[in-house]
């Protein structure tokens, strides 16, 4: 009983691109070989330094499968190590032509070493191609950063660039400080001279605050709505910091976060900042004006309201291009796009969810 | 409705589940304590293939600080967003939109403290006949 089928599903014929693809390591010592042996030897005797107590559990558990989906779990190894699992559930069935790979774990921004969490980023993003992209070519990875040491990030960011492999820099939505603080600006200069997008994901705790500005949450529901609040946070950070002001060509992708609550920011923002104008001086329009111009969104785990119509008001206010479809595979929350999206679409409001504004973005071919 | 064997009865014993094409359709077959349940393998929410969803019971509540894991091996919890059906009925339970007015009644109702959630998966008849598990459809 409770054991895996095999899939069987039908191939739906919408080519789509998924913006949220969940990679993890099949043994614990699979990114040794990409560690120079002075981080090898730090791995083996101290192991990581996250900012959690019981670093290797989940500080929420989850309701099940630790999280995953629960027929995810491969013969052996952990949900999401499997390639050809990844290939039979997901980008067979569902159609992906592209898919970018979001490598949480041990990457290196929950390290609190900064060495160390420069050379764990380096061997993730090494990892990701050599275990991912060299083997399914549509799979693309994201370049992970020791974010909190920005010095670091650049060169990372630099020694990816131009890899055309790589198609996003990958940054946590809990860093230390809220992202538009100048301490992260080299980071996106860097991003903007490599004409990448900057993808925001949770990534567990690595800045060490509670996800509430209220204190920690008390359930895993609780703490799964909080990345919204996590994302409007950075969101207001990133405009009202100016950084769209000084890095005109960012983009940012907000990864996992949902979308609906971005109209209700934009116009609270817009209506203080009429008044509250000479406070931020450096900049040049609206709140809402850098929100539409840098600003797309992933659409997993979609809201799902009791009239599912009321997303088409939302998406309209939004732009139909800033959404791009995600799955989250193989997380628990997965959004088939056969069944997650309970609205009507136009055909060619279809297309751009689901495939082209991400091939645009992204440059993907 | 027509009548379709499915399997053998002993391919089905007790603790067992497997899956089978009737009409172009498939079919989740469990045999939970020797009760059979046949639901289309599709769930109506986001579409996983319930048969690969957990076999359990429901957690129950009168209010904070009384929790209770109650009828075991009644209920399908979906593998991918936890949506969880009744095998006997397909119904979804536990609609959080709705649980809150019944959990006032519960205090005097007990078994009352179940409400009905906005999915219900697709069943058949299933019955075992001479040996072979049959589904009606």
């Amino acid at each position: 009983m409770n054991a895996p089928f095999q899939e069987v599903q039908a191939r739906q014929t919408l080519a789509v691109v998924d913006c949220d693809i969940h990679p993890a390591h099949r043994t614990p010592g699979e990114l040794l070989p990409y560690l120079a042996p002075r981080w090898r030897e730090h791995y083996q005797t101290y192991g990581v330094h996250v900012r959690q107590a019981l670093s290797s559990t989940l500080m929420y558990p989850r309701m099940m499968a630790a999280g995953m989906r629960a027929d995810a779990l491969p013969a052996s190894g952990p949900a999401g190590s499997d390639l050809d699992m990844l290939r039979q559930q997901h980008l067979d069935p569902v159609n992906v032509e592209f898919g970018l790979l979001m490598a949480l774990s041990k990457g290196g921004m929950e390290e609190r070493n900064p060495e160390f969490a420069a050379a764990m980023s380096r061997a993730t993003n090494e990892w990701q191609i050599d275990h991912w992209v060299r083997q399914e070519p549509r799979l693309r990875a994201g370049i992970v950063v020791p974010q909190e040491f920005p010095e670091a990030a650049v060169a990372e960011i630099e020694r990816c660039a131009g890899d055309r492999r790589y198609v996003q820099i990958m940054l946590s939505s809990r860093p230390s400080d809220p992202l538009g603080h100048p301490r992260y600006w080299p980071i996106y200069a860097a991003a903007e001279r490599a004409g990448l997008p900057i993808g925001l994901h949770p990534v567990g705790y690595n800045g060490g605050h509670p996800s509430t500005g209220s204190g920690w949450p008390t359930y895993y529901l609780q703490e799964h709505y909080v990345f919204v609040a996590c994302m409007e946070a950075l969101a207001a950070s990133f405009i009202l910091g100016g950084v769209f002001e000084r890095f005109p060509g960012l983009k940012v992708v907000l990864v996992e976060g949902g979308f609906a609550w971005a109209p209700a920011l934009a116009w609270r923002m817009d209506k203080h900042f009429d008044k509250f104008r000479k406070e931020v001086p450096h900049l040049k329009q609206r709140p809402s004006d850098y929100l539409r111009q840098h600003i797309w969104w992933t659409t997993q785990p979609i809201e799902e309201p009791e009239h599912p119509r009321h997303l088409i008001e939302i998406i309209d206010w939004i732009g139909w291009d800033r959404l791009l479809y995600s799955s989250d595979y193989p997380h628990w929350d997965y959004d088939n796009p056969s069944f997650s999206f309970k609205f009507p679409m136009t055909e060619a409001q279809r297309r751009k969810i689901f495939r082209d504004n991400a091939m645009a973005l992204y440059r993907l071919s | 409705m027509s009548r379709h064997v499915v399997c053998s009865a002993d391919e089905l014993p007790p603790g067992a589940r497997r899956t089978a094409f009737v009409d172009g359709r498939e079919i989740a077959l469990f045999n939970v304590g020797g009760q059979l349940h046949a639901l289309l393998n599709r769930c109506p929410h986001g579409g996983a293939r319930i048969c690969n969803g957990v076999i359990t019971g429901i957690a129950t509540s009168s209010g904070p600080g009384d929790y209770r894991l109650e009828r075991d091996g009644e209920f399908l919890r979906c593998p991918w967003h936890g949506w969880e059906f009744e095998l006997a009925t397909g119904q979804s339970w536990c609609d959080p939109r709705t649980t809150r007015l019944r959990n006032y009644e519960v205090r005097r109702e007990s078994g009352g403290n179940l409400v009905k959630g906005p999915y219900v998966a697709e069943r058949f008849p299933v019955i075992m006949e001479n040996d072979y598990i049959i589904v009606e459809l």
